[in-house]
């Protein structure tokens, strides 16, 4: 679906009614470089029409009940620059040298970038390098995710200049992950970065790639400044294709993030997330799955772990539109000081989508009397033969379990950590790569002492 | 076993404790020495279990008089982890699931712990291996419970074997067993009480908490204690049990009626 907004259509009254957004996107419409592919200029045009016509959403808006993105509007964002980093200055995964996309602000960093080591069949490259020939397929893809009419992913569609594109052929099997790193450097003023990603697995295919967002401080003043981060990924898993994605998100502490996740499921395939959300001092993440066939696998899990007065928000929707689908989704948080999250999780089932076997469950951990969640599990059911679960537990570390280390001469300390690192765990074990997991690991450690 | 002149390792004296204002425990006397087994039976509610969480060093309770000396030091001003360091055990009538801790990680860090306050040094993961390996033989457990997560989605079995198995690695100088025989089938009750008879030696002790005679045929206990209304009423040999088997509780009852009143 192409955004087909016509400014010559719509009232010009109705443009512009918010100067932020029509401010921001006239700071990334004017300072990138349009590529001279026609199609890239075409979608980008539409995107900047569509935004201009929109407002950036209030605790008004459903979507965006306990999320108050109004602190956004504090900061004048100007687009961010190339900054030349060199390899020893981040933090790469070992597992993947030769298989790993590196973004510096959004832009392509072809120094630290390595691809050497690709099996055949696979393409992993930024868009500005894609070859013709696939170059040629792209407006089968790029931007033609539904739900794209939405104004953050309307936003970075509008600043389209590049994009990390990973293309595997039919039938391909990639062992070994790809890691997708998006470096974001915290400069003296606010700068808006941002991010695209496209992923096709064409059909019989096999993928697993590691999506990576994280800040890079400032080697002198090691401080954390504001920035925003609007990130979008598109996914498409073709018939009987199967895609492992991990996104982890490692932002700055006052940074912003908002980040879509769009994957377009056909009959047979498989999909499978594991985000984990860190960092920020204010996060989104909208995971949207669209089913387009019949027979799909799908698998959610999420991690968020948060403190002092961060915001995470995690947005799944699932639209189940065929038979036999089924889906698993684990989001759990760990809520530290006065920090919030939000989970609202959708799932979709219309008439059509019979012996669809869907299940979600979201467990919190909160660690202090002033942590906050708030959870909502959203199943809308049409159809009648179909299994669907859903829950929500609310926890903290109970005595009674500290107890139980504790008179195994584990002390207090030691035993709320194992607790809390075990919680953890359950998600982190998933991944597939094991210095990603310790560095996690890790995390989760220093988080709690 | 009884020894001849043994020294008491665990001194319990006129011990009250209670929780959320409610006396539970009204003044237990009871001394353990060397070698020996006990059983404290006793009707629901008689505050066994009270003493065995108190004794461990369990939150939930208020101690409001008496002492306990363990080896020459006051036990309840130590911390639940440092009891256990020093050597008391309390095996758990409900073990607690732990999610994403492996069994393998949750032992060797309670096995370290108290190698750290003992001044040895701690045990790598590989020398741990070896000494698990042995450990579990004590128990017959499967090597394949060390990777999955403690006690969870174990069998009621599983889980009270694996409280012996930690006991047989934190090799303690008191252990209590709360209820250890409550919902076991007779083949894991088989196993557990001989993990129990092999741990148990002259330089030990166990007090065995139990509703049922049934345990005392496979762990013979030396002293028998009948606890009721948070107190201990009266104690004995073996034989006791099986006049508490016959005649239930109350002729104890009865007969301290003055005690308890």
């Amino acid at each position: 679906m192409s955004l087909d907004v016509s400014p010559s259509s719509i009232s010009s009254a109705l443009m512009d009614r918010d100067a932020f957004l029509t401010g921001l996107v006239e700071t990334i419409n004017a300072a990138s470089t349009v590529s001279d592919k026609a199609f890239l200029k075409e979608v980008r045009q539409s995107a900047v029409n569509w935004v201009r016509h929109t407002t950036l959403p209030t605790t008004r808006d459903e979507e965006w009940r306990f999320t108050d993105i109004s602190s956004l509007k504090q900061h004048q964002f100007t687009l961010g620059k190339r900054v030349e980093l060199s390899i020893s200055e981040i933090t790469t995964l070992p597992e993947t040298d030769g298989a790993r996309l590196v973004f510096v602000n959004g832009l392509y960093s072809s120094q630290l970038s390595s691809v050497g080591n690709l099996s055949d069949g696979v393409v992993v490259t930024s868009l500005e390098n894609l070859s013709d020939n696939l170059s040629d397929r792209l407006p089968q893809y790029l931007a033609q995710a539904e739900g794209n009419q939405e104004v953050f992913t309307a936003l970075n569609t509008a600043g389209l200049t590049d994009a990390a594109v990973i293309w595997v052929s039919k039938n391909v099997v990639i062992e070994n992950p790809i890691h997708i790193l998006f470096i974001n450097t915290e400069a003296q003023s606010p700068n808006i970065y941002q991010q695209r990603c496209l992923v096709v697995a064409e059909s019989g295919s096999q993928v697993s790639l590691i999506e990576e967002f994280r800040n890079h401080l400032n080697t002198e003043t090691k401080e954390t400044k504001v920035y925003f981060s609007n990130a979008v990924t598109e996914i498409w898993v073709e018939e009987n294709a199967q895609v492992n994605h991990v996104r982890v998100a490692r932002e700055g502490d006052e940074a912003f993030h908002v980040g879509k996740t769009a994957v377009t499921q056909a009959r047979y395939s498989r999909y499978s997330c594991n985000a984990i959300t860190f960092g920020g001092k204010f996060s989104r993440h909208n995971l949207e799955i669209f089913q387009i066939g019949e027979q799909t696998e799908t698998t959610l899990n999420g991690l968020t772990m948060i403190k002092d007065n961060q915001l995470a928000d995690t947005h799944s929707a699932l639209f189940l539109n065929h038979p036999y689908g089924n889906s698993r989704q684990l989001q759990k948080c760990i809520i530290d000081d006065k920090a919030h999250a939000v989970f609202n999780g959708k799932v979709f089932v219309p008439k059509q989508a019979q012996l669809t076997d869907a299940g979600q469950l979201n467990r919190n951990l909160l660690l202090s009397s002033k942590a906050r969640i708030d959870t909502k599990p959203q199943l809308e059911i049409i159809a009648d033969n179909v299994k669907c679960a859903h829950g929500a537990t609310v926890s903290q570390l109970e005595d009674d379990e500290i107890f139980y280390l504790q008179s195994r001469g584990i002390d207090e300390t030691a035993a709320r950590h194992l607790l809390i690192n075990a919680f953890a765990a359950e998600i982190i074990n998933q991944l597939p790569i094991d210095s990603l997991k310790q560095s996690l690991t890790e995390f989760v450690s220093a988080q709690n002492v | 076993m009884i020894i001849e002149n043994s020294e008491i390792v665990l001194s319990i004296r006129d011990l009250k404790a209670e929780v959320d204002g409610t006396p539970i425990l009204k003044g237990v006397n009871l001394d353990i020495r060397h070698g020996e087994i006990h059983a404290i039976m006793g009707p629901n509610g008689s505050g066994k279990s009270t003493l065995s969480k108190v004794l461990a060093g369990h939150p939930t309770y208020d101690v409001t008089g008496g002492e306990v000396i363990f080896q020459g030091q006051n036990l309840l001003e130590m911390e639940p982890e440092q009891r256990a360091r020093a050597g008391v055990f309390l095996a758990f009538q409900y073990p607690f699931e732990i999610p994403g801790v492996s069994n393998l990680d949750f032992l060797r860090v309670a096995y370290n712990s108290k190698r750290k306050a003992q001044g040895l040094e701690e045990v790598d993961a590989f020398d741990f291996d070896e000494l698990i390996e042995e450990k579990l033989e004590v128990v017959k457990m499967d090597p394949a419970f060390l990777s999955r997560s403690v006690n969870e989605g174990f069998s009621g079995g599983e889980k009270k074997r694996n409280e012996i198995l930690q006991m047989a690695l934190l090799e303690p100088k008191v252990a209590i067993l709360d209820e250890t025989d409550s919902g076991l089938d007779i083949d894991a009750l088989k196993i557990v009480a001989s993990g129990v008879n092999q741990l148990a030696n002259p330089e030990n002790a166990t007090i065995m908490i139990t509703h049922y005679q049934r345990l005392l045929n496979y762990i013979v206990p030396d002293y028998i204690h009948v606890m009721a209304r948070g107190r201990i009423l009266t104690s004995g040999g073996k034989e006791l049990a099986l006049e508490l088997e016959n005649k239930g509780y109350d002729w104890v009852l009865e007969q301290f009626a003055e005690v308890v009143a």
